[in-house]
């Protein structure tokens, strides 16, 4: 042996294994990323993949087969409903397992744990972690899974579906695992029904969570209440309620009364002590929302009912949801599904059609808590110290020492912000949260009711299960019958309650009482023989509980508008209603605008611009410069008319979008558009004037950067869960936007549009933007987009056991034990 | 003859011993075969580079063609190749080779006798 020439060697080899094998560069070694056999090369997956094939697992009870179609929906055939919910939780594992889990760590505060606790600059552990941690989230979670495990539906379901999800995790080899695992260099763990009460309880998080009670105590502070009232009405003027203008409401079961302190330490306004508040680390989109509708057979051409729905949800790859059929002896539905539940949460039966838009209503609110000492061990209570419960929080972090985060709770729920956490009051104030989501509830039993749903009372029983987050769901039969709910389990409210930080030293402030159920309101068979709801105010100002919430008014308008109008309904009249991007806020606001420009004043490009935004036929069209133009100067006239009234309270909570628009309409001397900072009185002309020349060199600039069309600017795409710009779908051609019926924005919009016409043979069509399969190495991970984008949509294949041999069969996998 | 068959040999083996364990066996099969067969250093060394050049390049190759570059494209942007695919089955080849290729020059120093 050469020794001297063999060291040299071996050592050179054995340091080139340690860099291609070394974590310092990328999470995972470059080599295990490259390497053909073990890395990213495994996830990518032939284009002529073939899916059939034969499974067994001893916890089926009998044999199952899957369809695929060209568009890999799986259409299930069990024999069981424990084997339905297992091959669920299978296939969504198999499809979307990685996205399923980052999910459930995200709501359980675990990201720190798979991703470190800084990604960039994004504060993982302060800002995701111990946020979602101290809003209760993993308690709330624990909570319901008490609840949905004492009842033997839910339990089952939700334990053949945990089977199923690991038994394909057990058969995961290291180089079968997802891509993202790779990349960020870390294994599955096992599924358990916690995680899918986490999920439900991340649903809650987006969907009841968008409260801004901090930002309106700062401004409550600031203004007086006739402003207040002015920028955060009660009701605005352009409201057209889900159920009807003077529908006629029962006494009220619980009647609530302000506490008799409320006028002098709750309504207390311009206070303006210069106290300021926490500041949410993550707040829910405050689009989440959503449409829907449904016509009866006497506005239909063919005399049966037509059920809409699309779902308003930031838009991710892989998608939030997966299409699928499943069909049992008791049962055969067809729908959007939540990887990570089981169940059918957006679609329809053999017999009715399912959908929901969120409900917005504000069910959390903060109590400022007095602890005796640094030591938080009690606090004042009703005049004595009450002892405080201790949850503490054990966050790991990928490669640091573990994080302990000691949480208070007291009768309130936990405190949320003290001197422990981001606390960024200057007066040393604490804030317990009470959240609708901490009590316990089952919304799960609703997904297992509503599937099997034959009728209206099945559906009422059904959703009565849903507590939080509110929605209000609408219904249609083949029997004709159609209907809506606002339902969800809602405090009873004094007017106001809830909408500021309330005193929490005494009970007096705490909720009295939850709506009784009857009470939501509801529509069933309406003359107008039409549902429909777009997030905006549940009813009028006769409904006898204070409705509190975000409630944007002008899509619901729109819709019930042309539903007013529409006859001989069909269901590509629906899919064109769904996509349709009539501007309606721009509608209301040109006339007022063009009213109060000096166009005289003009230069060439201001003149070019506005002769635009005249002449525009009011639709956001994916190639229309008009919606640049009115987007970019709206922007700018707001900024021009609040920023010297509420710059200092620094809140995008207030006022309302609908505040300034209606504050013109009603009066063109709104006082507001005076700059208080100047010695002269601004009017319109003079605020839209100066708006205008600050919007045009921007609107210019993005002409010569080819983006003054709007779908260039708006810059619609789709975004992978880990925001890497090469696994998302960036500049898609859609148009619409927010106030509009087909409500994309840039990274937010219809995350699944359904039309479902209830004929005897269902019709039903839908389209998601996103794939089947989350693997971005697959053919099948954005199939749907570009279709999603243009407006079009596919026909729903419902099939049948006879339909087996139909061509449109392209894979089949058969279950057995 | 010797020389190709130690290259068929290498790439065989590593091919297998990559179906049970991770990526860094080539080394152990390379320095093996180059013990085995016994041949000029520079012969050894050019046995297992060329050997891994073909299996991981190929494989990498043929797995991209059938995938027709979807995820290639992808990798190639996160990853630092400039969006080449083609660079990413290079880099991806010449990783196996290198350390094949040294992993073998050991074991041919390790048998030459003086």
């Amino acid at each position: 042996m050469k020794i001297i020439p063999f060291s040299i060697s071996a050592f050179v080899c054995i340091l080139l294994v340690l860099v291609f094998g070394t974590k310092l560069i990328l999470p995972a070694p470059l080599a295990v990323l490259l390497s053909p056999q073990h890395g990213v090369w495994q996830n990518a997956e032939p284009a002529d993949v073939n899916y059939s094939m034969d499974l067994s697992f001893p916890q089926l009870k009998s044999k199952s087969e899957v369809y695929f179609d060209d568009r890999l929906v799986p259409h299930v055939f069990a024999e069981n409903d424990e084997d339905a919910f297992f091959i669920q939780g299978y296939l969504h594992a198999k499809f979307r397992l990685w996205q399923m889990e980052f999910q459930t760590h995200a709501a359980a505060g675990r990201l720190s744990e798979i991703m470190g606790d800084k990604i960039g600059s994004l504060d993982v552990l302060n800002k995701v972690d111990r946020y979602f941690r101290r809003l209760g989230m993993g308690y709330s979670a624990e909570k319901s899974l008490r609840v949905i495990e004492a009842d033997s539906s839910t339990r089952m379901m939700c334990d053949a579906y945990a089977a199923g999800v690991n038994a394909w995790i057990q058969s995961l080899t290291r180089s079968q695992l997802p891509l993202e695992y790779k990349l960020l260099g870390y294994q599955p763990e096992a599924w358990s029904n916690l995680k899918t009460a986490l999920f439900i309880k991340y649903m809650a998080f987006d969907l009841a969570g968008g409260e801004s009670d901090f930002e309106f105590t700062a401004a409550k502070n600031a203004l007086s209440k006739i402003d207040f009232e002015a920028l955060v009405p009660i009701r605005p003027d352009s409201l057209d309620p889900i159920v009807p203008k003077g529908t006629v409401f029962d006494a009220p079961g619980v009647v609530v009364k302000a506490p008799a302190s409320a006028d002098s330490l709750y309504l207390n306004f311009m206070k303006d002590t210069g106290a300021t508040f926490p500041v949410l680390p993550m707040k829910p989109d405050k689009e989440n929302g959503s449409n829907n509708w449904a016509v009866n057979g006497k506005k239909t051409r063919s005399g049966y009912p037509i059920l809409c729905n699309d779902p308003h949800l930031g838009l991710n790859l892989p998608s939030l949801w997966y299409e699928m059929q499943i069909r049992t002896p008791h049962y055969n539905a067809y729908g959007a599904t939540f990887p990570s539940a089981p169940g059918v949460i957006i679609g329809f039966n053999d017999s009715c059609a399912f959908g929901v838009t969120n409900a917005g209503r504000d069910v959390r609110d903060y109590y400022a808590i007095q602890f005796r000492d640094a030591s938080r061990t009690s606090y004042l209570y009703n005049g004595s110290w009450r002892q405080t419960e201790f949850r503490i929080e054990h966050i790991k972090i990928k490669g640091k020492p573990e994080f302990t985060d000691t949480v208070a709770y007291t009768v309130f729920g936990p405190v949320i912000f003290d001197d422990t956490y981001a606390n960024r009051s200057n007066d040393g104030k604490s804030y317990a949260v009470r959240w609708k989501a901490h009590d316990p509830s089952n919304e799960v039993k609703m997904f297992y009711q509503l599937d099997r749903a034959k009728n209206y009372n099945d559906y009422l029983e059904a959703i009565k299960n849903l507590h939080t987050p509110g929605q209000n769901c609408a219904f249609a039969a083949k029997n004709g019958d159609i209907a809506i709910w606002c339902q969800g389990e809602f405090p009873a409210k004094w007017k106001r309650q809830g909408d500021f930080v309330m005193p929490g030293t005494d009970s007096s402030y705490k909720w009295q009482g939850m709506i009784p159920q009857s009470e939501n309101p509801h529509m069933l068979n309406p003359e107008r023989n039409f549902i429909s709801s777009a997030n905006q105010f549940p009813a009028d100002t006769t409904y006898p509980y204070y409705l509190g919430g975000s409630f944007p008014n002008y899509r619901g308008w729109i819709i019930n508008k042309r539903l007013y109008q529409m006859a001989d309904i069909t269901p590509q009249d629906m899919m064109d209603l769904q996509t349709n991007n009539y501007n309606v806020f721009a509608e209301m606001a040109r006339p007022v605008l063009i009213k109060n420009m000096n166009e005289a004043a003009f230069n060439a490009d201001e003149k070019k611009y506005w002769d635009i935004f005249k002449e525009w036929n009011l639709r956001s069209d994916t190639g229309e410069t008009a919606p640049v133009v009115f987007s970019v100067l709206w922007d700018f006239l707001e900024k021009e008319v609040w920023t010297d009234d509420l710059g200092r309270i620094k809140t995008t909570a207030v006022p309302y979008p609908s505040s300034l628009l209606e504050g013109i309409l009603r009066d063109s001397a709104f006082k507001f558009l005076d700059n208080i900072n100047t010695p002269q009185k601004e009017t319109l002309p003079d605020v839209l004037a100066a708006a205008f020349k600050k919007a045009v060199p921007v609107i210019k600039k993005a002409e010569a950067d080819g983006k003054a069309s709007w779908a260039k600017f708006k810059d619609t795409h789709i975004s992978h869960l880990t925001k890497l710009p090469a696994l998302s779908r960036m500049h898609l051609p859609i148009g619409g936007g927010t106030h509009i019926i087909n409500a994309t924005k840039a990274d937010h919009g219809p995350s699944w549009r359904m039309v479902v016409s209830l004929t005897p043979e269902t019709e039903a069509y839908g389209v998601y933007p996103g794939g089947q399969n989350g693997n971005p190495g697959s053919a099948y991970y954005d199939s749907f987009i570009d279709t999603w984008a243009n407006g079009k949509y596919y026909q729903l294949w419902i099939m049948k056991k006879g339909d087996v041999a139909d061509k449109r069969v392209k894979f089949k996998m058969m279950f057995s034990n | 003859m010797k020389f190709a068959a130690s290259i068929l040999l290498t790439a065989l083996l590593s091919f297998i011993i990559c179906l049970y364990m991770d990526w860094w066996a080539i080394a152990i099969i390379a320095f093996v075969v180059a013990i085995l067969i016994q041949q000029p250093p520079l012969q050894s060394f050019l046995t297992g580079f060329i050997a891994l050049l073909l299996l991981w390049g190929g494989l990498a190759w043929w797995i991209n063609m059938k995938n027709e570059g979807v995820l290639a494209h992808k990798m190639a942007v996160l990853l630092p190749f400039g969006g080449s695919a083609f660079l990413m089955i290079l880099v991806t080849a010449l990783m196996g080779a290198l350390v094949s290729g040294c992993a073998a020059l050991a074991g041919s120093y390790a048998r030459k006798k003086k």
